[in-house]
């Protein structure tokens, strides 16, 4: 970036913003067709409610960055799985999981001091998410077994574990007996961090997760090496990287990553593990903003505090409006998963052709275009097969 | 010997909604097309099915409304996946998410949140005269709704249809070589495209059972995962119609399973029984995902050169 003009500067920043920016009114137009339909208002006046719910005031940007954190954390999960050619749907199961286990630490370690239980608290989170993910890349390395679904089968399976553990051993043994967990003890709990505001502590680490995320991948030999796999697993063979070996460390550290998501939301933000704790769609949720963000560090930031926006947002605009339900927001998610993924569609033809050739960002992108080809992960021995069914 | 009948019966009416998603599936995805979003698809089919037989009073013209509607949105997945040429799984993902957003917000809007379902027509148990009289061949085989008849005797022709004949050539080809295809003249998009709008007729018509066949009414995110498992089923019948059969009476049984261990009291947690369709899916997928007939083109867009 040195030696660049203002100009230039502003122009990269520009071509950086374009697609994203584009997406966004595109999801929201086709948004405001889903509002047309389904309700009496006005679909300007909702967008307006949502937000001014979600950055109109100081104490709603509050609720927002709040609700950004676990955003950011299942974002930061399925990201660091990309780079390196996995896809990983399973960020809510890991996010789940890494939700129990922390309770379980918080709650049943109790008479430590904080200093102590928090890390641990925070530790068992990491760990149950990683084996989550640990096990996703078991079955790929060794059976061959596609992450897509398995990771989508462990979402339901933590599902049903989490209901188990709240309706049956981790039960408050409290009348009326409401399915959830005791509630998790002061000296394993975050709270706030900036007097007046409820944001909390987890805002610095994820903050610090979007660090070691960049530091890692971009400032290491393994993360080197991951990425390498991520854009083309064939040459990284060649050149003696192991793609096994990719596949369990970005599998663990992203079912990690989930998982500490899932002890922060626990811990600072629901105080106990409940029957509803995984009402929002976390994992998918996560998915959007990694893509809007590029899986980019300061993208995922930035998309993580929009699409926390945007939820926070909606449940003002749920009430204020009566007939526009919550829900909307999924949609306009939805639509920004289609829309990013599918930018191509607003490329302007003719600059496409005259900037390709010497913009290094231009080039990230084409790079960015190759990890999606990654899919299929192992090279496989695919001659002849057409035939040999009849 | 009777709960033998009644449980081989359960299996395979649980079984017809991931047969039908299948036979759909299998030929998209040996045209190269991996559509995650198939659990997308079966919901919104699900959800048009119920409003389309209130609408009309009958459960037929119910069930072709929902096909209509799916193959709408089968549309959109091709229209990203096979024109733009975006990352499929990503398109998928978004389907999923686009479809349980709006079945959500166009549920309530019709519905109401919190009112009992509205009566409505549906899948009714259809005899087969005298086949249904045979001492429990009878009950397992010839006492279901006619949708269970159909998928199972699409099984044969599905078959067919992928090994004998053109239109099956030209899917397995397009999947496994698509630039061999182009210059022999198959045109690769048109391929594709139908290919993924005929999987959306299929998990429309799967939806629209889930709804209207084992239920009567729509509820919020009700397909739970069958989506996905008619995928794994394609993969564990390694990719022809006759294999999604068996893979899919296999998780048909599971869930019966399920459903009886559920009813029995064992003083097993009800959750665990649950998660045994999930479990045998995970299974499944260990146990082919070696050798396999999975296309060689498999999830990569064809960009024409």
């Amino acid at each position: 970036m040195e030696g660049m003009t203002i100009k230039q500067r502003l122009q990269a920043l520009l071509r950086t913003l374009y697609f994203p920016i584009m997406a966004i009114i595109a999801s929201l137009l086709v948004g405001s067709i889903v509002i047309l339909f389904t309700s009496k208002s006005n679909p300007f006046v909702a967008y307006g409610h949502m937000f001014q719910g979600g950055f109109g005031t100081k104490r709603s940007f509050d609720a927002t960055l709040t609700k950004a954190i676990p955003l950011m954390f299942t974002a930061l999960s399925f990201s660091i799985a990309k780079r390196s050619g996995i896809i990983n749907l399973g960020a809510q199961g890991q996010f789940t999981a890494g939700a129990i286990s922390a309770t379980a630490v918080g709650i049943y370690l109790t008479g430590l001091p904080a200093a102590i239980h928090l890390p641990l608290t925070l530790l068992a989170g990491f760990i149950g998410g990683s084996l989550f993910g640990f096990i996703t890349a078991a079955l790929k390395v060794k059976f061959g077994a596609s992450e897509l679904i398995v990771t989508i089968m462990l979402n339901y399976i933590a599902a049903l574990l989490a209901a188990y553990f709240v309706t049956g051993p981790m039960l408050e043994q409290l009348p009326p007996y409401y399915p959830q967990s005791p509630a998790i003890p002061k000296t394993a709990r975050l709270g706030s961090f900036i007097p007046g505001l409820n944001v909390h502590t987890g805002l610095l680490i994820v903050l610090g997760g979007v660090f070691l995320y960049y530091f890692y991948l971009w400032k290491t030999t393994s993360g080197f090496r991951m990425r390498v796999v991520g854009l083309n697993p064939t040459a990284g063979e060649y050149a003696g990287m192991s793609v096994a070996r990719s596949t369990i460390l970005s599998l663990f550290l992203a079912g990690g990553l989930a998982g500490l998501g899932g002890a922060v939301e626990i811990i600072a933000v629901q105080g106990r593990l409940m029957i509803t704790s995984f009402s929002e769609s976390f994992g998918f949720t996560g998915i959007a903003v990694a893509l809007l963000g590029n899986l980019n560090p300061l993208g995922i930031v930035f998309s993580g505090i929009l699409f926390g926006g945007i939820s926070a947002g909606s449940l003002r605009m749920e009430v204020l409006t009566r007939d526009v339900n919550a829900s909307v927001a999924e949609v306009i998610q939805a639509l920004i998963i289609l829309f990013i993924a599918g930018r191509m569609m607003f490329q302007i033809k003719r600059r496409r052709k005259m900037t390709t050739a010497a913009d290094p960002d231009v080039q990230d992108d084409v790079l960015a275009e190759d990890t999606e080809g990654a899919d299929t992960p192992l090279p496989e021995p695919a001659i002849e097969k057409a035939g040999d069914q009849a | 010997m009777n709960e033998l009948a009644n449980f081989l019966s359960t299996a395979i009416r649980l079984a017809t909604p991931t047969l039908l998603a299948g036979l759909g599936i299998v030929f998209s995805e040996r045209a190269g097309i991996v559509n995650i979003g198939t659990e997308g698809l079966m919901l919104i089919g699900a959800l048009s099915g119920v409003m389309g037989s209130l609408l009309t009073g009958n459960v037929w013209l119910g069930a072709l409304i929902a096909i209509i509607v799916t193959v709408a949105f089968a549309a959109v997945f091709a229209f990203f996946t096979v024109i733009i040429k975006a990352d499929q799984t990503v398109i998928g993902t978004g389907m999923n998410l686009l479809a349980s957003g709006l079945t959500i917000t166009v549920n309530r809007a019709v519905f109401g949140a919190n009112t009992s379902p509205p009566k409505i027509d549906t899948f009714r148990t259809t005899p087969i005269p005298l086949l249904s009289k045979i001492p429990y061949l009878g009950e397992i085989f010839f006492r279901h709704p006619v949708p269970i008849y159909l998928a199972f005797l699409l099984v044969p022709i599905a078959q067919f249809m992928m090994f004998r004949s053109n239109t099956g050539l030209k899917v397995r080809s397009v999947g496994e070589n698509p630039k061999a295809c182009d210059t022999v003249g198959i045109n690769v998009t048109r391929t594709r495209f139908l290919a993924i709008l005929y999987s959306g007729v299929m998990a429309g018509f799967a939806g629209a059972f889930v709804s209207m066949g084992q239920l009567s009414f729509f509820t919020e995110g009700m397909i739970a995962g069958g989506g996905f498992i008619a995928l794994a089923a394609v993969v564990f019948g390694n990719y022809t119609p006759l294999g999604v059969m068996i893979a899919s009476l296999v998780f048909g049984a599971s869930n019966a399973l399920m459903f009886r261990l559920q009813a029995l009291s064992t003083g097993i947690p009800s959750q665990f029984p649950l998660m045994i369709p999930y479990i045998i899916t995970i299974f499944s997928l260990c146990l082919v995902s070696r050798k396999s007939n999975k296309p060689a083109g498999s999830a990569i867009p064809y960009i024409k050169e």
